[in-house]
């Protein structure tokens, strides 16, 4: 087609599919040829409607799939806040709401499904609610706030999502269900008592076999009447009750529906009109519509694939759900309810536990048809593909379900077999990316590359299994102990000090080590047995397993002289101080800069000089500044509400008050925090391990920010803190990377490994999930209260200061080797010239 | 030999740089009891730092870690373990009575 006839494709509805359509179009380079107008209805960019409910926790930004609200290529143009109310096939042109008349030369329909709301008698009552939009959210939550009970009318996945929801609000809630069981459409009856099991324990009231005959009230809802069953009193009812494909526009045009609805069309997504086509919920392909987004997003990639002239096909999804559900996974796969001839279950079940978890194999015991998990759903990602491929069972079949040892059970799977289904990647394109050749260095970069676990995330223990495998038979090292002398991640070194309280390397070694360490594991010891002891980290047999800019409390420069950081908290300083720091520069002749973390670093210091310009300091009401240690360095703030215009909260005073909170403690890597008066984001909170944004009504708390060479914007923990909350946040949060972060390990890279990422974070640190809460407050509080500022403590301490001399037999010589140049009118390290000698014997003093 | 410090002068695990005839030296002191001595200048970094780095074993091999970017250096021949090409040379050194005495560089291994 020639570059100077443009076409263009509308795309009708911006949902989560529509947006998978865009990318592959750009991805794919249909923007070349065609412009694409995409339409939605609702008020703002698609949104992961998968991930609908922690809309409560994160707030609506978070779950935008656009955060930029607009695509980088100029030839997507986005249409939002204005509904398609029909479109003519004969002229080819579709209708706005706000009167626009756009043309097409095809059209893509992705407008999703609706609510089904039952029709009986009440159902339109002030206090009925759907689930399926932010705004629908922003209305149940509105109504929470008055009420006391709710109830949810369908006991499926969406519904238990919904009385999770109304639980989290703070209501006694309710679940009504027809059906004899839970999650009738996944689970069988054995799986769906032990999630009702789940369910109830979590304090929700359930009620399966329940029909409900009418919504109670007159204006408003006050309840629910149950056939054959006493009533329930509630004040908000949210309608779960399926889903229907939202095919209206296509029916007005004359196109072709199937009979349960849904645009029929055929395995290229094209509808009975040619230039028509239609992807996700909207779409039944041969009849059959699919309420998942994987399905979906193959649709989307089909269509782009035909625009582009290419072959591709949908030909049906693999249904296989898996979900967490209020912490209780459940997962339903293949085969669940052993449909195929002689197919025999597999059960185990741990009532105590709450697990149950059913196999479905042949009946010759060959192959593996399909499975229910209910309470752990960790061999989901390996038996899912497992069904897909058809590969052999294994010899001992129940290994695959009884508790596992190592997260995932043991398996090969066969290169082609499908391992993120909800983006369609296999084995081999994983083991393509991590090969030697291949562009990703680790899991979270075969994620970030691949998308293979981008979505639902239920296939990343795989992935991760995958990789790690696959390194192994390359020769590759999968050994994560920290180095030849331990035998263990940084993790488990962690731990057996915590455990064992071991007190020095010396324990640590004869406990479980070999040699006498090395640099990696000595200052990764120290920093543990500092993070736990917080010692002087010069004390004793502490002093040598320090780098050395930990062993001189100051930071090593390339001439072997020293740089010194005071503290200066949220970067506020007085004039007095700022003169006593240029008055201790001009006296020791050091050069000076203003740092990138708002504080002052003074450099060119010898060693020997150390001491002598610290005690300058301390005595000006200075302390350390840690820019030598991997603890915390600066709390970076903006001037805040006191000043600014814009301000809304005090930033100057959080920052400073979290510096000092903060401040010497030890970690796997140096952290940074920051706090910005408003949304302006003056202090680039986002971009540091742990940012605070000033709200109307308080704190936003983002974690996981890195500047350096592989940049990572901070991501919303939590909205709205009080300063207390705040605080409680952040202490586990920090206390939970020190204990299980990697050495040298950035907050960035370590949410990223974990399993569940930043989610994993917000169920330790927000849900307590693992009850770890208080145990991890307690180790901060200790921290905070035995605080002490480490150069006052070495000048008072003659065995340390001891150390800060140039020659052991000549203290007072300064090293013949450090000599300086100028350079705009301050020091700066002349050019090294080799071993320099003083050409005389130096006598030696009495020893 | 010169005298430079006493023995208790020197972390176990630790150094400390001395004047000898006018050059720096580095002289570290092992778990096991031995003490060695090479020059302080690190080739790699250009500056005088040895004496402050990490002393460890690889293997059996004792070794201090400069410093600045961590070479490694075999503490009885300065061979750095790193580099084949590289070698600090290293000093006769001797405790006696509690005194630490350095003597001549050696120069070869
Ligand atoms: C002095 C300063 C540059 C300046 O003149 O502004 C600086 C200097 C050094 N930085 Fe930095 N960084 C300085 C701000 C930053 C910033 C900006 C910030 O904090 O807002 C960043 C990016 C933000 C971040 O860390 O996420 C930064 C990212 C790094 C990195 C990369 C870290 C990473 O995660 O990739 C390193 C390397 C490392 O730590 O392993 C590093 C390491 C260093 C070291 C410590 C290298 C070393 O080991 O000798 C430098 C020595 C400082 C010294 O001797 O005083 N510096 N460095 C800044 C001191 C801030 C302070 O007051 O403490
Ligand atoms: C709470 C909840 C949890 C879920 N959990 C899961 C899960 O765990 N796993 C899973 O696979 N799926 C899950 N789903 C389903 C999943 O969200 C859908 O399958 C997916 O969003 C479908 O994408 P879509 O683009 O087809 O539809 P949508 O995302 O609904 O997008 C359709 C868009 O089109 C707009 N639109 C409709 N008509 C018009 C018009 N005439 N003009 C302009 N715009 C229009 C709509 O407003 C909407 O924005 C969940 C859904 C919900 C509500
Ligand atoms: S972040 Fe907001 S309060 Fe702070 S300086 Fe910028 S505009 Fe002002
Ligand atoms: S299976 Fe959902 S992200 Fe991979």
């Amino acid at each position: 087609m020639s570059p100077h006839h443009r076409r263009t494709i509308v795309v009708v509805g911006h949902g989560m599919v529509s947006h998978r359509f865009v990318q592959a179009a750009v991805e794919r380079g249909l923007t070349e040829t065609h412009d694409i107008v995409v339409v939605g209805e609702e008020p703002r960019a698609a949104y992961d409607r998968v991930a609908l409910t922690s809309f409560f926790e994160v707030g609506a930004e978070a779950l935008s799939l656009l955060p930029d609200g607009a695509y980088d290529d100029p030839r997507v143009r986005l249409v939002l806040g204005v509904p398609v109310e029909a479109f003519d096939p004969e002229t080819r042109s579709v209708l706005l709401a706000d009167g626009e008349v756009i043309t097409y030369d095809e059209l893509v329909l992705a407008t999703g499904a609706a609510p089904f709301v039952p029709p009986i008698p009440g159902h339109d009552l002030e206090g009925c609610f759907v689930y399926r939009t932010i705004e629908d959210l922003e209305a149940i939550r509105a109504a929470a706030g008055t009420a006391t009970v709710g109830a949810v009318i369908g006991g499926g996945l969406l519904g238990l999502e919904a009385a999770n929801a109304l639980s989290q609000l703070g209501l006694e809630t309710h679940v009504v269900e027809m059906a004899p069981r839970l999650m009738a459409v996944q689970v069988d009856d054995a799986g769906g008592a032990t999630l009702t099991r789940h369910v109830e324990r979590l304090g929700l009231s359930v009620h399966t076999g329940a029909m409900t005959e009418r919504v109670l009230g007159e204006h408003r809802v006050t309840g629910l009447a149950l056939k054959d069953a006493p009533a329930i009193a509630a004040e908000i009812v949210v309608f779960s009750a399926g889903i229907r494909p939202r095919d209206a526009l296509a029916r007005a045009a004359g196109l072709a529906t199937a009979e349960r609805g849904g645009v029929l069309v055929d395995e290229r997504c094209r509808s009975s009109d040619p230039h028509v086509w239609a992807i996700g919920e909207c779409a039944a392909p041969g009849g059959r519509m699919y309420g998942l987004v994987a399905p979906g997003y193959s649709m989307a990639e089909v269509v782009a694939d035909a625009l582009l002239g290419g072959p591709g096909t949908f030909t049906g999804a693999d249904m296989s759900t898996k979900l967490k559900l209020m912490g209780v996974d459940v997962a339903s796969f293949g085969d669940a309810f052993a449909t195929t001839d002689g197919a025999l279950e597999l059960v185990y079940s741990d009532a105590v536990a709450g697990v149950y978890k059913k196999l479905v194999v042949s009946g010759d015991g060959t192959r593996l048809l399909g499975g229910v998990l209910v309470g752990d759903a960790t061999a989901y990602g390996v038996l899912r593909p497992m069904v897909a491929s058809g590969i052999p069972l294994p010899d001992n079949p129940e290994d695959l379900i009884l508790p596992a040892g190592r997260g995932v059970p043991e398996t090969s799977l066969p290169a082609e077999a499908q391992v993120c289904s909800c983006n369609d990647v296999t084995r081999a394109q994983i083991e393509a990316a991590v090969a030697e050749d291949g562009t990703c260095d680790g899991p979270a970069c075969v994620t970030r590359c691949t998308r293979a676990g981008s979505t639902c995330g239920s296939c990343k223990p795989l992935v991760k299994r995958i990789v790690e495998d696959f390194y192994a038979t390359q020769g590759r090292t999968v050994d994560r102990s920290i180095c030849e002398h331990f035998p263990l991640t940084r993790q488990e070194l962690f731990d057996v000090v915590a455990v064992h309280e071991l007190r020095s390397f010396d324990q640590v070694v004869a406990a479980h080590g070999t040699g006498r360490g090395c640099e990696i594991c000595k200052p990764a010891i120290a920093s543990i047995l500092a993070s736990q002891l917080n010692g002087h980290v010069l004390e004793g047999q502490t002093r040598t397993l320090q780098d050395t800019n930990d062993a001189y409390l100051a930071n090593i420069q390339r001439n072997g002289t020293y740089s010194v950081v005071p503290r200066i908290p949220g970067g506020e300083i007085t004039p007095e101080r700022l003169i006593v720091i240029g008055e201790v520069a001009r006296d020791f002749e050091l050069y000076t800069k203003i740092t990138g973390g708002q504080r002052i670093d003074l450099l060119g210091a010898r060693m020997e000089q150390l001491p002598a310009i610290w005690r300058r300091l301390v005595d000006a009401g200075f302390e350390s500044g840690h820019a030598y240690g991997k603890s915390l360095r600066t709390v970076k703030s903006c001037v805040g509400s006191t000043w600014c215009r814009y301000g809304v909260q005090d930033s100057v005073q959080l920052a400073i008050d979290l510096e000092l909170r903060y401040r010497g403690l030890r970690s796997p890597h140096k952290l940074k925090g920051g706090v910005s008066g408003c949304a302006r984001e003056c202090a680039e909170a986002r971009g540091k391990d742990f940012g605070v944004i000033a709200t109307e009504r308080g704190w936003n708390l983002y974690v996981g920010g890195n500047g350096g060479a592989t940049p990572a914007h901070a991501q919303l923990l939590a909205g709205d803190l009080d300063r207390e909350t705040l605080l409680r946040y952040l202490d586990r949060y920090l206390m939970y990377y020190i204990r299980t972060a990697d050495r040298l390990q950035r907050t960035a890279p370590w949410i990223d490994s974990l399993e569940g990422g930043l989610d994993r974070v917000r169920e330790v640190v927000v849900d307590d999930a693992l009850g770890l809460g208080s145990e991890l407050e307690a180790a901060m509080a200790r921290h905070v209260d035995t605080y002490f500022d480490e150069w006052q403590a070495t000048l008072e301490d003659p065995d340390k200061l001891a150390r800060f001399v140039s020659f052991v037999n000549a203290p007072g010589t300064p090293d013949p080797h450090i000599t300086f140049r100028t350079e705009r009118g301050q020091i700066a390290p002349a050019e090294p010239t080799g071993p320099v000698s003083l050409g005389s014997t130096i006598p030696v003093g009495a020893p | 030999m010169i005298a430079v410090c006493r023995l208790d002068q020197i972390e176990v695990e630790g150094g400390v740089a001395a004047l000898v005839d006018g050059a720096a030296v580095a002289i570290f002191r092992t778990h096991d009891g031995n003490v060695y001595a090479m020059s302080n200048y690190d080739p790699c970094a250009q500056a005088s730092v040895l004496a402050r780095g990490i002393v460890g074993t690889r293997g059996d091999v004792p070794y201090v870690a400069s410093p600045m970017h961590k070479q490694a250096f075999d503490l009885r021949t300065g061979q750095c373990l790193d580099d084949a090409a590289i070698r600090v040379p290293t000093y006769d050194v001797r405790v006696d009575d509690g005194l630490v005495l350095v003597g001549a560089r050696q120069e070869s291994p």
